[in-house]
């Protein structure tokens, strides 16, 4: 009687485990079978090579460079401003901090990470470009600089908190070495803790990236909704994810080609943020050996 | 040489400085965006907004269907993850140790945290909404939120597991209790305020989201709260959403008092989700 | 195995040395003395009232059991224990009649004369060049020349030259663990310190490395005054000139190694060279 609820207990728990693969198996599935359907209708070529996104305007064109360039434009943003500050961060606290501002401090850094996406849309629209408006004369109420800045703030604690793990996991006895020396904490951090801990630092970089890639909300307000091919922060642009979420709001027909192409930009942004996370596994199995 | 030295230190002090700069200026930016919201939202909130439904006029709207949906989607998810991630976090702490499927299962999980939330919805559309014929309604937007969030719980459950020494289990075996007795009375019990946690960040994460629901089809204007798990519904976030893309400055002042009330939903479950943690941790040291 | 620099490289390191060289006329002077130190950590006492001179261009070891206090008297020397939560030391440490604790001592000067190698090897994951030019480097000296004759002549002191010198680009990591010791010290040997304090060095080597690294502190000892915790007692007697015995905070007993190991005055000694306990 025991074997046979023991029995039954573990394979219910299997079954849950096993969910999580299923769950794996059905994101490639639906989208690669909707975007084959996609691409049985649209030049593969066209989508990645055409430089303009019109396929909800009468005169339909399928180049998908154009909302790639806005997912890569806002993300570039974001880094730019979470990786110093990030890093900065994650060095003061190994480094600096006494326990008890470290043990305060960090918990309140996640708290940049709880914030719904949506408030930072509301901030990124309603504060930072209103502000920055009155630096930057002449820049439109969308752009990808405001919703880059806010989403850099929101990634901060994602390269801090594991940057500051691989700064901690490097051996006390190199600090020792190089105080030993006569090494101010600068240059100790500078030229022995940071080198040693790089991997697992661009690890924290990289997984960043592709939490901003894959960000909608901020993008969706306040970058505004215009595929639009530049490099230019100050411009409304759009990126995968607010395409998705622009069809997703609209009526658009069940099976007719605009339907698919919301899966074309999903495979499209599921493949780059898949490409980001196994480069950042990889690279974390190699450090983790490197110490153990 | 002293000379050298000083620059250095005064590097290095600059450093410092530099340090506690950037630590206070991401949390200054958010106190600054509150602050404004505060000043925004705060006058608006009031009895009749909480109960109210959305209408054409600021004035006269309410998140009242919207915070219905919020708590329905809250209970429907924590009721579908809770079990599957708790179960699994458990398989793959307690007996699928090392073997190969653990190790697919392990990378897989890892992957699946990284996956966009927006792909969920992709998926919740087409499995959920379209193959199963749920429609874009409460039960499609919960199972999209559930695994959503499954990575989050089920890694917070093995966290906590893997705290609980082998010396507990061998006491429970030497005994002679099953394994899942050992499971059920030992285990559990001993990590549960870590797995609980976890649960309650995995469910904050799920009531501030939008992006996925909105693919899955739920809608900015919903006219009535739902009362089955198979009606249309509406949440918070995408309300916010709705109400900022509107011209008229009366829908701004909504949104940030929609988002006030958002924000001290979510941030107080993460104070509740420290406090657990920090309680379990002083109870427990083994 | 003297070091051979011009007047001119002279300037660049050794302007107004803080702690100059002692001069080997005056070798009746005391390179180092400690008087009445007491260290605390929090409130527990990890040295009670340390009173030891110890004479330049001596190998002194400091043994006793684990925890008997030191490592940490080691380390009073380059001021390593004043990153240790609730450090705090009362009476003189004087390094040349310079009070390190009282008098404005700059730490990262301290440093540089008075060098340590450690317990394990723990050279930086760069190249060898550059684990043995790292102190120069954040002294800013920027002179390439000049820091390749002192890489060269710190790996020609440790006698590590001839078996790195076509690898001098390969990672440190690389080398076998008595390699890896020989760099920290030549590391250490690069900014030209007068004292070296040695933690327990070759305690995680083989009998080969470990005679290796003895024949050179051996070697060492004409230009640098050295100071050398050790758990081995065979190793105390083989390279050092006196020996200080701790226990339990206190120094029960120093003098000539060969005194400490064969007329102990102290019964406590006697017990723990005879290895009653450990």
């Amino acid at each position: 009687m025991i074997r046979k609820k023991e029995f039954v207990i573990e394979k219910f728990l299997q079954l849950s485990a096993i969910i999580t693969i299923l769950t794996t198996i059905g994101i490639v599935l639906v989208l690669t079978i909707e975007a084959f359907k996609f691409f049985t209708e649209v030049s593969i070529i066209d989508f990645f090579t055409k430089t303009d996104w019109t396929p909800l305007f009468s005169k339909k064109q399928y180049g998908i460079l154009p909302l790639l360039s806005g997912t890569l434009l806002t993300s570039f943003i974001a880094i730019l401003i979470a990786l110093p500050i990030g890093l900065v961060i994650a060095i003061y606290l190994s480094e600096y901090a006494p326990r008890r501002v470290r043990n305060f401090v960090k918990p309140a850094l996640e708290l940049l990470a709880a914030v719904p996406t949506v408030v930072y849309g509301f901030f990124a629209l309603m504060v930072v470009t209103p502000f920055l408006q009155t630096i930057i004369p002449g820049m439109s109420g969308f752009n990808s600089l405001s919703a880059g800045f806010v989403m850099g703030i929101m990634i901060i604690p994602i390269v801090s908190s594991l940057s500051e793990d691989a700064l901690n996991a490097v051996p006390m006895s190199l600090r020792e070495a190089s105080y030993g020396m006569g090494s101010t904490k600068l240059q100790t951090a500078r030229r022995v803790v940071v080198p040693a801990a790089s991997s697992g630092i661009v690890v924290s970089v990289i997984l960043a990236i592709s939490r901003a890639v894959g960000e909608t909300m901020i993008v969706a307000i306040a970058a505004g909704q215009q595929p639009r091919l530049t490099i230019n922060p100050l411009v409304p642009v759009e990126t995968l994810t607010t395409y998705i979420v622009q069809v997703s709001l609209g009526d658009v027909a069940h099976n007719s080609v605009e339907y698919r192409t919301i899966f074309a930009a999903g495979i499209t942004l599921f493949m780059f943020t898949f490409a980001l996370n196994t480069v950042s596994h990889w690279l974390k199995n190699k450090y983790r050996e490197r110490y153990e | 040489m002293s000379r050298i030295i000083k620059i250095n230190r005064l590097k290095n002090s600059g450093f410092q400085v530099l340090g506690i700069i950037g630590t206070l200026i991401g949390l200054v930016l958010l106190a600054i965006f509150i602050g404004d919201i505060l000043m925004d939202g705060l006058t608006r909130i009031d009895w009749d907004f909480i109960t109210s439904l959305p209408s054409r006029f600021p004035e006269k709207s309410g998140i009242f269907t919207a915070m219905m949906g919020s708590i329905w989607i809250l209970l429907m998810t924590a009721i579908i993850s809770f079990p599957i991630g708790i179960g699994a976090g458990i398989y793959l702490e307690e007996y699928a140790t090392k073997s190969r499927l653990s190790k697919i299962l392990e990378i897989n999980i890892s992957n699946l945290a990284g996956v966009p939330s927006i792909i969920y919805g992709l998926l919740g559309l087409e499995v959920f909404v379209r193959i199963l014929h749920f429609g874009s309604s409460l039960l499609s937007g919960s199972l999209t939120l559930a695994l959503l969030i499954l990575p989050i719980i089920i890694v917070a459950t093995r966290e906590s597991i893997k705290a609980v020494p082998q010396s507990i289990r061998d006491a429970s075996y030497a005994l002679g209790a099953s394994k899942w007795q050992t499971i059920q009375h030992q285990v559990i019990p001993a990590s549960f305020g870590g797995i609980m946690t976890g649960v309650i960040l995995a469910l904050s994460r799920a009531v501030g989201e939008a992006a996925p629901l909105i693919v899955v089809g739920a809608l900015a204007y919903v006219p009535f709260a739902p009362k089955t798990p198979m009606d249309d519904f509406s949440v918070m976030p995408i309300q916010i959403f709705n109400w900022i893309s509107r011209p008229q400055h009366g829908f701004i002042e909504n949104a940030a008092a929609a988002i006030i009330i958002l924000l001290i939903i979510t941030f107080g479950m993460n104070a509740i989700a420290i406090y657990l943690r920090s309680r379990w941790q002083k109870r427990i040291s083994w | 195995m003297i070091s051979v620099m011009t007047n001119e490289e002279n300037k660049v390191l050794n302007t107004n040395l803080l702690i100059p060289k002692t001069d080997p006329s005056k070798d009746k002077d005391y390179k180092i003395r400690t008087e009445h130190v007491d260290v605390f950590y929090k409130d527990f006492q990890a040295l009670k009232n340390i009173n030891l001179k110890i004479r330049p261009y001596t190998v002194t070891a400091l043994i006793g059991p684990s925890g008997c206090g030191k490592s940490t008297y080691l380390r009073i020397f380059n001021r390593m224990n004043d990153y240790i939560e609730g450090f705090r030391l009362e009476g003189k440490v004087l390094v040349d009649d310079v009070d390190l604790y009282k008098d404005k001592v700059l730490l990262e000067r301290l440093r540089k004369d008075v060098g340590m190698v450690f317990q394990k090897p723990n050279p930086f994951p760069k190249t060898v060049f550059e684990n043995v030019a790292y102190g120069l480097k954040i002294q800013g000296v920027k002179d390439k020349h000049f820091i390749q004759e002192r890489v060269e002549h710190a790996l020609k002191q440790v006698v590590l030259w001839n078996e790195v010198k076509d690898d001098l680009k390969k990672n440190a990591l690389a080398l076998s663990g008595g390699q890896q010791q020989r760099l920290c010290i030549a590391r250490t040997l690069a900014v030209e310190p007068n004292i070296i304090l040695m933690d327990e060095p070759t305690s995680a080597l083989d009998p080969l490395s470990t005679g290796k690294i003895e024949e050179l502190i051996f070697e060492l000892k004409n230009e640098y005054t050295i100071l050398i915790v050790t758990h081995n007692m065979q190793q105390a007697g083989r390279v050092s000139d006196r020996t200080a015995f701790f226990y339990l905070g206190e120094l029960v007993e120093e003098g000539l190694t060969k005194d400490i190991f064969l007329n102990p005055k102290k019964e406590r000694t006697q017990n723990y060279i005879t290895g009653r306990f450990g």
